[in-house]
């Protein structure tokens, strides 16, 4: 391996969920790949801010490349999460319908899934869909379950992702905003914002809502990427409105619906809105919206409660037509858009990075699988998940194991340290790695004491460090 | 995993702790008090300020020596404490709590305590819980937290700020950040009085020239990656009135919406809470719902007087020694809060004794009368010259007050401001 060279096989454009399934999948074939990056962290795009749900596979039909991959994505989860140690359950799906009108679509909604090959979709009657989750709506009149369907962390699976190509060879280059490329013979030179460049054989478009500007960069094929809001209120852990399973309403030809998530960590998601912007980076959250959103999941759960917010966030979709468009330029050569990912993107990228790999393939480059390819991660052991016998042991060995930061989400020194370690080191990517400032207080006990740790482990002044990189910076300095 | 017995334990060594603990330890019994800072006193020691101990010692102290007083007297008596370590979780074994706590020092040590006195505090509401739309820039800070950073650790974190909220913190903090040469612009609340203390509004803004909006909504925050500023709306008869919103430019916001009671490890001890105080239930011994377990200072309500935590705590680690003395509690009253009353605690009174009570009202007058009625017969009416919500009220009842409750088994005390 040519480490730190900078001629690679494949450079990919953009860490979200699609550029590190990508990523990793290549990283097991000898080759040189780059992930670049231009925010300060990956996934802070909008691989970070989304309902976190392995769809159930149900709700396009087989026409679609994207319900073609997020049946594909889905049923590989299991064996990725087995590697690469990050939050995910199948806890369940279900669709709650509120009027008799609504059966039909149900019944739509379970012929598409019994066609997409889904195993164990089952049709409901009311009294078993309250026996699924009592906390439902007295008005269910029935509904529709799929047992496989799941919840993830997106984040941690991105990170887990990229730390393990990296661990199989990747070059990871973050800040690094992709402003032009230039082709000469058989290789690209793709430069960023700071003057940085490396050159590619292949290039592969992941920038999620901003392929489209990529695209353009490399004299590429013609598109515009929508952008689509989704806002979203977190409930604590200790709301009593906690559904069992994902509950969604029946969707409606437009959008899913605004559903109830319960998340991996034990807290409630409830959203996502849908609304059409033009700003691509407006993450700001809307009095209207937020009150929507209420009154949505109130229909479906009636005992949620506005006391139990804790935060509210945004996410943007990336919309190009109906469907994922991932293929190769007809117009410049060894370009790959993987464009337009929109729902269930999360689900499908798995498969994303399988038919890119063989997209890939198909435009001439070789594949050599790597012998000593490593598919684990270092696991990190989480204080939260130790019973006190096995904590104790921990701090033995490593005292900063004892020292409790975050209170909310019980999270010590030592994995703060580890996240740092491993390349996070704005508070934002401190707290997608190990959950710190994230419980009730959002950081309001331990983000001092985030600060005085990073500053300690990177050697950083407190006026440098950033919420996410950019001109984020928490301080304005020392008295 | 090293295990402990001592014949009491504090969880939290602040105010309240440290005063519950003195009170365990003068009766004679061994005490543990736990900290997760590595020294004791809790908030005080970042209220560099003056203000503290008018009462409790007749001189006006600030914080971290309010809390080096209580300190002096811990280290002297034959108290344990154990400081950088998280209590993480109290189990009810009957006989014995059972308390784990972790710290690099020691590892998870398990602490048996027959009897146990919550003083964990308070955190801070945050921008969450009230819900203010916008973008999620750097720069959002709640006030206590820029307390924090501004007088322990030494850093700014803005120099063009606004304030949300009119709550003591906040207002302390105004002045706080004018002193370190930072531009206070605003003080916005979305009340039609402030919410902190009278004093405070007078000397942390009057004197410094800083607006204060009363009936002003904060209805955004602007700014992408930093604040960029704040849009605020005025609020008449209970309406937004949008097309008269202004916006503010800064680079800091501050939040000063209030404290919760912290009452996670309440909540898996099974022990009930008040959803008005956010605090556990008590009993007249400041006893909650698990039998053995004591509750005082902002743990049980949030206070505004360090000197009113301490005299409540002192209480609680009394009540738990007669507790462990063996003493149990004879025939109780059921208080009841009445009109323009957003709670009294505690929630049950001894009739045959002297028993405090605490409440918050929930309006603002001049001229207001304190009523107190028994099975429906007034027993006291009590005039006060200014009630607002932002100072609590205390008052004694004794049993000369609480006879009638002697003799009727059901009896009811209804608390009223009027
Ligand atoms: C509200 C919402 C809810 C959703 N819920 C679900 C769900 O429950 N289940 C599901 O399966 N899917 C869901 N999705 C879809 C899923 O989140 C997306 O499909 C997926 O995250 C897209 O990942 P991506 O890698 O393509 O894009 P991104 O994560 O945006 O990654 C693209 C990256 O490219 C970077 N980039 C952009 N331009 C450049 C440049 N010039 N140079 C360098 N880097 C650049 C960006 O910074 C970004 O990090 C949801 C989406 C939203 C918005
Ligand atoms: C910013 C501010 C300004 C104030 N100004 C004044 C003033 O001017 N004058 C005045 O008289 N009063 C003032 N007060 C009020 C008064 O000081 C406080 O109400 C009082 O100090 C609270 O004491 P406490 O012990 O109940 O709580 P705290 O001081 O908060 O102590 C609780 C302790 O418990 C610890 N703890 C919590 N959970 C755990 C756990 N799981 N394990 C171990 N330890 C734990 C915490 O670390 C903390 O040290 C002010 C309060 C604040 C917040």
């Amino acid at each position: 391996m040519k480490q730190g060279s900078d001629t690679f096989d494949v450079v990919i454009i953009g860490a979200g969920v699609s550029g590190a399934n990508i990523a990793r999948r290549l990283c097991s074939y000898e080759l040189d790949v780059a992930l670049v990056e231009k925010e300060a962290d990956v996934s802070f795009g909008i691989s970070k801010a989304n309902s976190g749900i392995v769809h159930g596979g149900f709700h396009h039909g087989s026409k679609y490349l994207k319900a073609r991959l997020e049946v594909l994505g889905a049923s590989m989860f299991d064996r990725l999460k087995a590697e690469l140690d990050f939050p995910f359950e199948r806890c369940g799906i279900v669709v709650v319908a509120l009027h008799e009108d609504e059966m039909r679509s149900v019944e739509q909604l379970y012929t598409q899934g019994v066609e997409n090959g889904v195993i164990g979709i089952e049709m409901c009657s009311r009294e078993r869909m309250l026996e699924l989750e009592p906390k439902l709506s007295s008005d269910t009149v029935g509904g529709l379950y799929a047992p496989g369907g799941g919840i993830v962390e997106p984040y941690r699976f991105v990170f887990s992702l990229v730390e393990n190509a990296q661990k199989n060879g990747l070059s990871l280059l973050t800040d690094y905003k992709v402003v032009q490329a230039r082709r000469a013979g058989e290789l690209w030179t793709v430069t960023a914002a700071d003057g940085r460049a490396v050159q590619a054989r292949y290039v592969v478009n992941a920038a999620g809502l901003f392929a489209d500007e990529v695209s353009r960069i490399f004299g590429a094929e013609e598109y515009l990427v929508h952008a689509r809001k989704g806002e979203y209120y977190l409930l604590d852990r200790q709301t009593k409105a906690k559904p069992d399973r994902v509950v969604f309403p029946v969707p409606t030809s437009v959008s899913k619906g605004m559903l109830i998530v319960p998340t991996v960590e034990g807290t409630v998601l409830i959203g996502p809105t849908a609304t059409k912007v033009d700003d691509k980076e407006d993450c700001a959250t809307t009095r209207e919206e937020l009150d929507t959103i209420l009154k949505s999941a109130r229909n479906m759960i009636p005992s949620i409660s506005e006391g139990d917010v804790i935060t509210s966030f945004a996410g943007i979709r990336s919309v190009i037509e109906e469907d994922f468009m991932i293929e190769a330029s007809a117009k410049v050569p060894a370009f790959i858009h993987v464009a337009g990912i929109q729902s269930p993107g999360l689900t499908a990228s798995p498969a994303i990075g399988e038919y890119v790999k063989d997209l890939l393939k198909k435009a001439g480059l070789r594949l050599v699988e790597k012998a000593d390819f490593d598919p684990f991660v270092r696991k990190v052991p989480r204080a939260k998940d130790l019973s006190p016998f096995e904590l104790d042991a921990l701090i033995q060995k490593d005292p900063a194991y004892g020292e409790l930061v975050c209170r909310c989400e019980r999270v010590t020194e030592a994995e703060i340290v580890e996240a740092i370690r491993r390349g996070h080191t704005t508070l934002d990517g401190i707290k997608y790695f190990t959950r710190a400032q994230m419980g009730r207080c959002q950081g309001g006990f331990c983000t001092y004491k985030i600060l005085k740790i990073i500053m300690r482990e990177t050697g950083m002044k407190a006026g440098e460090i950033t919420k996410r990189g950019g001109a984020s910076t928490v301080l304005r300095g020392e008295l | 995993m090293k295990e402990l017995q001592f014949d009491s334990a504090v969880i939290g060594g602040g105010a309240a702790g440290m005063a519950a603990a003195l009170e365990l330890s003068a009766r004679g019994l061994s005490c543990a008090v736990i900290e997760r800072e590595d020294e004791l006193g809790g908030i005080l020691m970042q209220c560099i300020h003056n203000g503290f101990g008018l009462i409790e010692f007749n001189e006006e102290l600030s914080g971290p020596e309010f809390a080096q007083r209580l300190e002096e007297k811990v280290r002297s008596a034959a108290i344990t404490p154990f400081c950088g370590a998280t209590v993480i979780e109290v189990e009810d074994n009957g006989e014995h709590k059972v308390i784990s706590c972790v710290s690099g020092a020691w590892g998870v040590i398990r602490i048996k305590a027959r009897a146990v006195v919550l003083a964990m505090g308070c955190r801070e509401r945050n921008r969450g819980n009230i819900r203010i739309p916008g973008s999620r820039p750097a720069g959002v800070f709640t006030a206590g937290l820029a307390q924090r950073l501004v007088n322990i650790e030494g850093y700014i974190p803005g120099k063009d700020v606004v304030i949300i909220g009119s709550g003591d913190i906040g207002l302390i903090m105004a002045r706080r950040m004018s002193w370190i040469g930072c531009k206070v612009h605003a003080v916005v609340e979305i009340l039609p009085y402030p919410s902190g203390l009278t004093r405070n509004i007078v000397q942390c803004l009057k004197d410094f020239g800083i607006p204060l909006y009363l009936s002003h909504l904060t209805t955004n925050i602007y700014g992408q990656d930093r604040v960029e500023g704040v849009e605020v709306t005025p609020i008449e008869n209970g309406a937004l009135m949008f097309d008269r919103s202004f916006r503010i430019p800064c680079d800091t916001v501050l939040l000063s919406v209030g404290l919760v009671p912290e009452n996670e490890l309440s909540r898996s001890l099974g022990i009930d809470l008040s959803p008005m105080t956010n605090g556990p239930w008590v009993d007249s011994t400041l006893m909650t719902s698990v039998p053995g377990v004591f509750a005082c200072g902002n743990v049980l309500h949030v206070h505004d007087l360090v000197d009113f935590v301490v005299e409540e705590a002192r209480r609680a680690g009394s009540f738990a020694a007669d507790w462990l003395a063996g003493r149990r509690k004879d025939k109780e009253l059921r208080v009841k809060a009445g009109s323009n009353v957003r709670y009294v605690t505690p929630g049950r009174l001894d009739p045959a004794r002297d028993n405090k009570l605490y409440l918050r009202t929930l309006i603002v007058k001049n001229d207001a009368v304190l009523e107190v009625r028994l099975n429906n017969k007034t027993v006291r009416s009590q005039k006060k010259s200014h009630v607002q919500p932002s100072e609590m009220i205390s008052f004694n009842l004794g049993p000369s007050e609480l006879a009638a409750a002697r003799e009727s088994p059901d009896s009811v005390l209804e608390v009223s401001i009027l």
